[in-house]
């Protein structure tokens, strides 16, 4: 690791922190309060804050995680720096893709 | 206890085996001592490494019982209680022969972090006076004492993961030159242990503050590099 993805992956932690917070305290209060899916679908539809933050999550997310499998990689498999580096890029686009995919279904279905 | 201590000692290099001894015990006996008289008196063709015997030039660091310790000031006493030792050279480094280690790659690495000091003024320069209480005296001053053992090196998890990574020792002695005020090459210091083999590597497994003869902590000097090439890079002083 070189100190762009270490003050990457240091800025994608500390935005995540407080998200993961409202993450979990949305969990606890939704089952908490007993929602069913439709329930929680009426409340993000449409909503911009629930897209924009959880659009966040999901970019922080995708590149503090590849940054943390790239070094992962490099210290346990045999694979060339390049492959190295193709394969967590391919590993951070899926997970931004599966992410988006999910925020917008939750959104704007 | 008995009197004899059963010693296994590496023979070979890297496709080399551990070859059986038996030592008389003394009083006061050193993990050298018993090499030194497995070589006068057992085999004289045994390699190993040694100069000054008092813990102060990291010549004699090799593995004994698994762990990586300077071998003249380790009592036989306090790592072999059950009578036997295991004795192999220093890891993560090539061997040459039995317990000599190739530190070939441990200094090269310094050279990479840029070990080496660079004055920044000349002989016809007035001495410049070093307040000995400034922070940046006092975390050179915590870090200064290296030996250069490479048990800190044997040691580290990342270095036995990834080759290239320049090691606890190297980054320490880097962190000590970043905190001279005499010395003139921060610049490129800091861009040479900011790259690929850099001190971001580093998992804070603290083994070579563990396991540092000398007491010292490179895994928090390590940290101050973090720091200072994470804000050197925000700034746009250094490029990876």
């Amino acid at each position: 690791m070189n100190v762009r993805l270490y003050v990457w992956q240091r800025l994608t932690a500390a935005v995540m922190a407080p998200l993961v917070l409202v993450h979990l305290i949305v969990i606890f209060y939704a089952t908490h309060k007993g929602l069913s899916a439709a329930d929680m679908l009426a409340r993000t539809h449409g909503s911009l804050a629930w897209a924009l933050f959880y659009g966040v999550f999901v970019a922080a997310i995708a590149v503090h995680a590849s940054i943390g499998i790239r070094t992962i990689l490099g210290e346990w498999s045999r694979l060339g720096a390049r492959q190295r580096d193709l394969a967590v890029t391919f590993f951070g686009l899926l997970l931004a893709t599966l992410g988006l995919r999910a925020v917008a279904a939750v959104v704007l279905s | 206890m008995s009197e004899t201590l059963q010693v296994a000692v590496w023979r070979g290099d890297s496709n080399g085996r551990y070859v059986n001894y038996q030592v008389p015990k003394r009083d006061s006996q050193t993990v050298l001592d018993v090499v030194t008289w497995v070589q006068r008196y057992a085999d004289p063709t045994l390699s190993y490494r040694f100069a000054c015997r008092v813990g102060m030039c990291g010549s004699c660091a090799m593995t004994v019982n698994g762990r990586p310790r300077w071998t003249c000031r380790t009592h036989v006493a306090k790592v072999a209680s059950s009578g036997r030792l295991v004795i192999g050279p220093l890891e993560n480094l090539p061997i040459i022969k039995d317990l000599a280690a190739d530190m070939q790659p441990f200094f090269e690495k310094w050279q990479q972090a840029k070990g080496r000091f660079v004055a920044s003024k000349v002989r016809t320069d007035p001495i410049e006076r070093i307040a000995p209480d400034t922070p940046a005296r006092i975390a050179a001053d915590a870090a200064i004492e290296c030996i250069n053992c490479g048990v800190c090196y044997a040691a580290c998890d990342t270095v036995r993961w990834n080759s290239d990574y320049l090691g606890p020792a190297a980054l320490n002695r880097a962190w000590t030159l970043i905190n001279d005020a005499r010395d003139a090459a921060n610049a490129d210091r800091l861009s040479a242990v900011a790259g690929d083999s850099g001190c971001h590597n580093c998992h804070s497994h603290q083994s070579c503050q563990e396991h540092c003869p000398m007491s010292l902590n490179p895994t928090a000097s390590i940290a101050g590099l973090k720091r200072q090439t994470a804000l050197a890079y925000m700034r746009g002083m250094i490029k990876p």
